[in-house]
């Protein structure tokens, strides 16, 4: 009993100590990479333009269905007015950052964690190696650089489209003064508000990116199956992992700024 | 795809994506706080309960600086309010500052009255005229049940 | 002796390596002189292909030492390790081409990443590559809406594109007809001449090898129990080369029907 608790802290001691080296690598692999920028558009496709389409349908559910049940609310105590605090402040300090971040999960963080499990079984990794070009540099460094500038940008582009939800469903559908809705919104957002935001997005960002490469580039590794079973049972583990490695980002860093 | 296409998109991506982030930081994060030059002054309240630094400052239900600090006297326990005004606003020595509630449960201000003083705050000067915070729960206690005393006598048979 | 390890381009002594309880090189030699076309033969499992990752530093020996033009390649040793990968290209079994890029950007990874050439020089010498071996024609085609040669033969440009001294092929007609086999080897030895390389190719095909090479060795439970021309291979009387020689006439035998059979088949078409 005791020792299955050793044996298990130990690995996962291993597995973060290893992961953090993994991560560390990559950004130094990344000085005096030749092409770096190329790859880093690259990563930005995936991550960017492949994901706004998600990212603005979600934002845009999530606004309006806040609204609604902002309003239905807030309409007991006659406070409607207050609507856009209520929406823009969810949307800031939680909702955008946090869904933004887990619906890149979803779709980048998985055909990443996918695309690089392939590689390792093909041996396109080994050939990168085998050619004097660091793994680390080409495959993983410009995707989590990439990921440190869309995260943030995504989460803007998801909280800009559920501000707007919130207003299309509190003025068109309830009747509330759209003018009354912006104005709550400006007053209540406020710069630490913004600042916590974005510190929220590039960490999911660093976090899940690293994550999904990190078991993607190890599926060899991966103890409970090889082959094809290895990539899924690796790209299972990232997507599962990232999202609740999002989740608990969330609230340390809420716990440490507010 | 071509890398030329591929970077076309890209391009327009971070384009749409750094206009949303400075529609935040600027429009949203800087709230109503008009930008320029502003000046400090404190204001002493007996209550400064449910003002936090950040409160809205008003004159004529017009934003016109935020709270930028507030904590207690240790002379006389009282409340020291420090709020940032805009630095084109002058404000004559009589002005009086009280705190007051936007509709019933909102947010707790400080509305400023200006006075017909010839003379005018400077920086870091201090309104003297206050009004505190009004005591909402006491309010409602008052008007439900006559008293205080009886409102809390009450308390003790009814659930 | 020093004359000898001059035109020796790679030189293995002594390499040990074991998996857990299973050695799998057990004091393994091989001398590679420059300019030839060296086989190392051996059965499945003789730890042909450890040989050479051992090479390719995917796997690291517990002992022994590998002279590269002479000099050591010291398993940490970063700078040697470096420069040996500058000298030396590696040909996976599977070929390891990039599914994602196109045959063009496979030939050009190698040089974009680490060469300071401009864009055009790559363009150029790239196209040049895939010229050599026939494939300019499919140069914006994926690896896979290419055919297993035509694969091969990729995977082969890319190797060559840096201008290497030493090319390594692990197994390249693994899972071939017999006549694709050959046309690989034929392939092999062309371009070897041509570009002027050395080749060390591990196989387990006889028969090509020996037509093929300079020199071939036989590996077997970690050593070399042979190495020389392939007519002294012929003609050694070692046990251990009998046998796969034997059972090498068995395959041809084999060989021979399963091509009567493809004749028959063709005819039949």
């Amino acid at each position: 009993m005791l020792r299955t608790v050793g044996r298990h802290t130990l690995s996962i001691v291993h597995d973060l100590g290893d992961f953090t080296l993994f991560t560390g690598r990559a950004f130094r692999s990344a000085v005096g990479s030749r092409r770096l920028g190329k790859r880093i558009v690259r990563a930005g496709f995936e991550q960017g333009v492949r994901c706004l389409p998600v990212i603005l349908i979600v934002g845009l559910f999530t606004g309006l269905v806040l609204g609604l049940q902002g309003y239905y609310v807030l309409n007991r105590f006659g406070s409607e007015s207050l609507l856009g605090t209520l929406v823009s402040l969810s949307l800031v300090r939680e909702l955008g950052p946090v869904l933004a971040a887990l619906m890149l999960v979803g779709q980048a963080g998985s055909a990443l964690a996918a695309e690089l499990g392939i590689q390792r079984n093909t041996e396109q990794i080994a050939a990168l190696e085998t050619m004097g070009v660091s793994s680390h540099a080409y495959l993983v460094a410009p995707r989590l650089i990439a990921a440190l500038l869309v995260y943030p940008m995504q989460t803007a582009l998801f909280i800009a489209v559920g501000l707007w939800g919130g207003s299309l469903s509190g003025s068109l559908l309830l009747g509330l003064e759209s003018g009354v809705y912006w104005s709550s919104v400006e007053r209540a957002v406020e710069s630490p508000d913004v600042r916590e935001c974005f510190t929220k997005a590039a960490t999911f960002g660093l976090l899940t990116i690293a994550l999904c490469a990190y078991y993607g580039f190890n599926a060899h590794r991966c103890s409970s199956a090889t082959g094809a079973r290895a990539v899924s049972a690796s790209t299972t583990r990232a997507v599962v992992l990232s999202s609740i490695v999002v989740l608990a980002a969330d609230y340390v860093i809420t716990s440490f700024l507010v | 795809m071509k890398q030329s296409k591929l970077e076309l998109f890209v391009g327009a991506f971070v384009l749409l994506g750094l206009a949303a982030v400075v529609y935040l930081t600027v429009k949203l994060g800087a709230g109503s706080m008009i930008g320029g030059d502003t000046y400090m002054i404190e204001a002493r309240f007996t209550n400064a309960g449910g003002l936090n630094a950040g409160s809205s400052v008003m004159l004529a239900g017009v934003p016109v600086g935020r709270v930028e600090s507030i904590h207690v006297d240790a002379t006389d326990y009282s409340a020291m309010v420090t709020l940032r005004v805009q630095a084109g606003l002058k404000l004559p020595t009589d002005t009086m500052a009280s705190i007051k509630t936007t509709g019933l449960i909102g947010d707790k201000y400080v509305a400023l009255a200006p006075g017909a003083d010839e003379t005018y705050l400077d920086s870091g000067a201090r309104i003297t005229m206050t009004e505190s915070s009004v005591d909402i729960e006491s309010l409602i206690g008052k008007m439900a049940f006559g008293s205080v005393e009886k409102g809390q006598d009450e308390k003790e048979h009814v659930p | 002796m020093s004359a000898d390890t001059n035109h020796m381009l790679l030189r293995i002594e002594g390499l040990f390596k074991r998996f857990e309880e299973h050695v799998v090189l057990d004091g393994a030699t091989l001398d590679v002189p420059r300019g030839s076309l060296v086989s190392v033969l051996g059965r499945s499992g003789a730890g042909k292909s450890v040989l050479l990752k051992c090479l390719a530093d995917v796997v690291r020996p517990d002992q022994g030492t590998i002279l590269f033009d002479g000099k050591p390649l010291g398993i940490g040793d970063a700078a040697a390790r470096a420069e040996f990968r500058r000298r030396c290209s590696f040909l996976f079994q599977s070929n390891a081409l990039f599914d994602s890029l196109s045959a063009l950007e496979n030939v050009a990874l190698p040089l974009e990443q680490t060469t300071d050439l401009s864009d055009a020089e790559i363009g150029e010498r790239s196209l040049e590559a895939l010229r050599q071996l026939e494939l300019d024609a499919h140069k914006d085609r994926y690896p896979s809406e290419l055919s297993g040669g035509m694969q091969k033969r990729l995977a082969l440009a890319r190797a060559i594109v840096t201008r290497p001294e030493l090319v390594l092929f692990d197994e390249p007609t693994a899972g071939l007809d017999p006549l694709r086999r050959n046309a690989v080897f034929a392939m092999i030895a062309k371009y070897q001449r041509q570009f002027g390389f050395t080749a060390l190719v591990v196989t387990h095909d006889l028969t090509e090898a020996l037509i093929a090479s300079d020199r071939v060795a036989l590996l077997d439970k970690g050593r070399m129990c042979f190495e020389g021309t392939p007519a002294e291979f012929s003609a050694s009387s070692e046990p251990m080369v009998c046998d796969f020689r034997d059972s090498a006439e068995a395959l041809g035998r084999s060989l021979a029907a399963i091509r009567r059979g493809e004749a028959l088949n063709s005819e039949d078409s």
